[in-house]
């Protein structure tokens, strides 16, 4: 079989997923997420992967049923979208309070109203607290090699947290890219077999999803945190490792390019950060001294990373296809707490709303203006891309 | 009967209330199941009693699912049994009014749509007793809740008892039953009927709740034998398309006795006593009509 | 047949996410009743209604004799209401701890 092959994001989850292998997948189709399930269901018809496929009315049943499915002992599968990831809000926080080791795509997409079906980060980042671990990929080749993580991630014993593989709508789900897929072997290599030690057992019976008293709740909030925090290490070790296997690295909770001496720096999250990259290259051969910072998990949150990116920078731009109505977005007051003892200049740049295409003019006049801070001009801390305020 | 029942007691030393008739249809389901068994429980009142940490009254292996999912939850268990090749293992859930006919009717639709192997057992205590005895889709014509106070203005209750029965026979399941702590002999073989059944199957269980309805913790299980003896409650099965009466009253028991034994019916006037005879004559004229069509089918076929 | 065990050396602690055993009781709930019933084995006939009726599960057969776990029973009188030989009465009694 030839490992490299030229498919789109969404195709690329469900060929991470396949090698994954399974057992259970339920998941209600929503774009721009819908190709995810299609080919999965074309994969269990071909018995390329042997799985149980459910049909769900709904994405709330959908991750009601694959915990219940996991909570057996077994791999599952599930994906959504704005809308349906909102739908099932209440049982994100179940399926993390419940320690269950889930993996879940969301394709990122606009949250009604007004209606859009094109992307933007608004659905996933609005349940940063849901207890979920978040990834958020760049290409193709991240998407597939992240999936495989994220099992790997959400199943180790001290962690046990589900995780959350974000894609931005149509510019990732839906675009194509050559990729190289690891083999069988590899995975399994990489991949141990799902061992659940809390499972339902005939023969040691369960009472699991249970209430708690007014003095044991923060003791299980406390742990819940705790594995989180212990994650960072894990997801650390787990990038090494698959690097070791499959010679493909990606740096850990965030990463640099260009950063080391760069003055201003823009942070990113998912695939813009491609066509950032694209304009620091083009204005480093101009001199200009930029750079880009990836965030790839926002939860845990990169508080330490990020200081040692941005160290040498003194101004930040914050890039992000979302905004906190009243305040400014998500990633930049995360950002800003992480940085707020370095004494850097900070800006919030909202764009990519509801699709908005973002183009390299647009990075480089974010660069300008975040240059032009030195010369004394006053920019706000909050700027929506394109559009006058 | 007692022959078939497990003798181990799998739902014990719950905070249920005395008396509770939810409580008696899960333990009695529970010892016609036995061991090789996965409960699912939605919030209402048998998980908000039996899964207080650390007081943890399942002796099965049994889960709280999120209150819209016990159809959902019963798929997904049943999808991993499947694939673990667990052979031989009951997979079933007990939710109350909430859980079946309001916020979980939905998941319901979709669990009976897939037909997995699982048995879904809606214990009826005709409101939201676990929150309180706020109205719900089955609370009867008339009664008080919470939400229906017994003033001149609103009354009691305006709305009827939605026909679960009837909603799930539309969907074509495999099996469904009505039933009531009121006969246990009736219920315990309906649950036994249902663990064999290869398909989706139903059981709405009449689980009277002393608290909620305003009787004696002691009358729990008289007043749910009131209940078929006035016609307010039939016991009724549907398997494979056919209609079948198990239990027909040849002479009714006084309605108006059986509701003013209840303190949440004690405000009900001559004439609501009359609009509830007349739906009772309805829905059991209905419900034969039912029983002669199929019987005329099955002679035509 | 053994009835459920009590873990009175619960130490309080909680496991990892909400995976608990099954059938872990700490705490048992006689201080529930007002009344208790008792059985008057010289009328009982040993028909197990009583086991079959009770919502706790209390009741039970052992050496064909009928006998009740009092640690759970709550005192809702449904066993003496519904015994067809009238042989279970309930007898009135304080909080237990009291």
């Amino acid at each position: 079989m030839n490992n490299r092959v030229f498919v789109s994001g969404d195709e690329a989850i469900a060929l991470g997923v396949k090698l994954a292998k399974p057992k259970v997948i339920a998941a209600y189709p929503i774009t721009p997420q819908t190709i995810v399930v299609e080919r999965l269901a074309e994969m269990v018809e071909k018995r390329e992967l042997e799985a149980e496929y459910m049909y769900v009315e709904s994405e709330h049943s959908a991750l009601a049923a694959v915990m219940g499915a996991s909570v057996l002992g077994v791999r599952t599968f599930t994906a959504t979208s704005s809308q349906g990831l909102l739908y099932m809000a209440e049982v994100l926080h179940y399926a993390s309070g419940g320690r269950v080791p889930l993996v879940m795509m969301n394709a990122n997409r606009s949250v009604a109203l007004p209606w859009s079906i094109f992307g933007d980060q608004r659905d996933s980042l609005s349940l940063l607290d849901s207890g979920w671990i978040q990834a958020y990929v760049e290409d193709a080749q991240e998407t597939l090699d992240m999936v495989i993580q994220a099992y790997a991630l959400a199943e180790n014993k001290n962690v046990l947290t589900p995780v959350m593989v974000n894609l931005d709508g149509f510019v990732l789900t839906h675009t194509y890219e050559a990729i190289d897929i690891p083999t069988e072997e590899q995975v399994e290599k990489f991949l141990p077999e799902f061992k659940l030690e809390g499972k339902m057992d005939i023969n040691a019976p369960k009472n699991l999803f249970f209430s708690s008293s007014p003095s044991d709740n923060i003791r299980f909030k406390l742990q819940q945190h705790q594995a989180m925090e212990d994650s960072r290490a894990i997801i650390k070790e787990l990038d090494r490792q698959y690097e070791e296997i499959t010679g493909r690295g990606y740096g850990g909770l965030a990463t640099g390019y260009r950063t080391e001496d760069a003055e201003s720096i823009i942070i990113t999250l998912g695939s813009i950060t491609g066509l950032v990259k694209d304009v620091v290259d083009a204005l480093r051969s101009q001199g200009k001294r930029v750079g880009v910072v990836k965030i790839r998990f926002m939860r845990p949150f990169p508080e330490e990373e990020l200081v040692e990116l941005c160290k040498n920078a003194d101004k930040i731009g914050v890039l992000e296809k979302d905004i906190s109505f009243g305040y400014h977005g998500t990633v930049y007051t995360n950002v800003a707490d992480a940085l707020k003892a370095e004494g850097k200049k900070l800006i919030n740049y909202i764009a990519g709303l509801g699709g908005q295409n973002i183009s390299a003019d647009d990075i480089c006049n974010i660069f300008s203006q975040l240059q032009s801070i030195d010369t004394g001009v006053n920019v706000p801390t909050l700027n929506f891309v394109g559009v006058k305020g | 009967m007692l022959k078939n029942l497990d003798k181990e007691e799998y739902f014990y030393g719950h905070k249920g209330c005395g008396g509770c008739g939810g409580s008696l249809a899960v333990r009695l389901a529970l010892k016609v199941l036995g061991k090789n068994t996965f409960v699912v429980v939605p919030a209402g009142c048998m998980s908000a009693v039996g899964f207080l940490y650390p007081q943890l009254s399942f002796g099965v292996n049994a889960l709280i699912s999120p209150f819209a999912s016990t159809g959902a939850m019963l798929s997904g268990i049943r999808a991993a049994a499947n694939a673990l090749d667990i052979k031989d293992c009951n997979v079933v859930g007990f939710a109350g009014d909430g859980g079946t006919a309001d916020i979980g009717l939905q998941a319901l639709s979709g669990a009976i749509d897939r037909g997995d192997r699982i048995i879904y057992i809606c214990y009826d205590n005709e409101a939201y007793m676990n929150t309180g005895v706020q109205q719900s889709g089955l609370t009867p014509y008339g009664a008080r809740t919470t939400t229906t106070p017994p003033g001149d203005y609103i009354h009691g209750s305006k709305n009827n008892k939605k026909d679960m029965f009837d909603i799930v026979a539309a969907h074509n399941i495999k099996y469904a039953a009505t039933a009531s702590i009121g006969n246990i002999p009736d219920y315990i073989r309906k649950v036994e009927k249902a663990k064999n059944i290869k398909g989706t199957s139903y059981i709405h269980v009449a689980a009277p709740c002393p608290t909620g309805w305003g009787i004696d913790s002691s009358e729990t299980v008289s007043i749910a034998k009131e209940a078929i003896h006035c016609g307010l409650w039939y016991l009724a099965e549907y398997e494979d398309g056919v209609y079948k009466l198990n239990h027909e009253v040849r002479e009714y028991a006084s309605i108006e006795g059986y509701l003013k034994k209840q303190s949440r019916f004690k405000h009900l006037t001559d004439e609501d006593i009359e609009i509830i005879q007349k739906q009772r004559d309805r829905k059991i004229n209905l419900i034969k009509r039912k029983v002669k069509n199929y019987e005329k089918i099955l002679e035509n076929q | 047949m053994s009835r459920a065990a009590l873990n009175k050396e619960f130490s309080g602690e909680i496991p990892t996410g909400t995976y608990g055993p099954a059938m872990h009781l700490t705490e048992t709930l006689e201080g529930w009743r007002n009344e208790k019933p008792l059985i008057d084995s010289n009328i009982c006939n040993k028909c197990e209604w009583c086991y079959l009726v009770c919502p706790e599960g209390v009741i039970y057969s052992e050496n064909n004799d009928i006998k009740i776990d009092y640690r759970f029973c709550k005192g809702c009188g449904i066993c003496a209401k519904e015994c067809k030989k009238c042989a279970i009465k309930m007898e009135k009694e304080g909080a237990a701890n009291e």
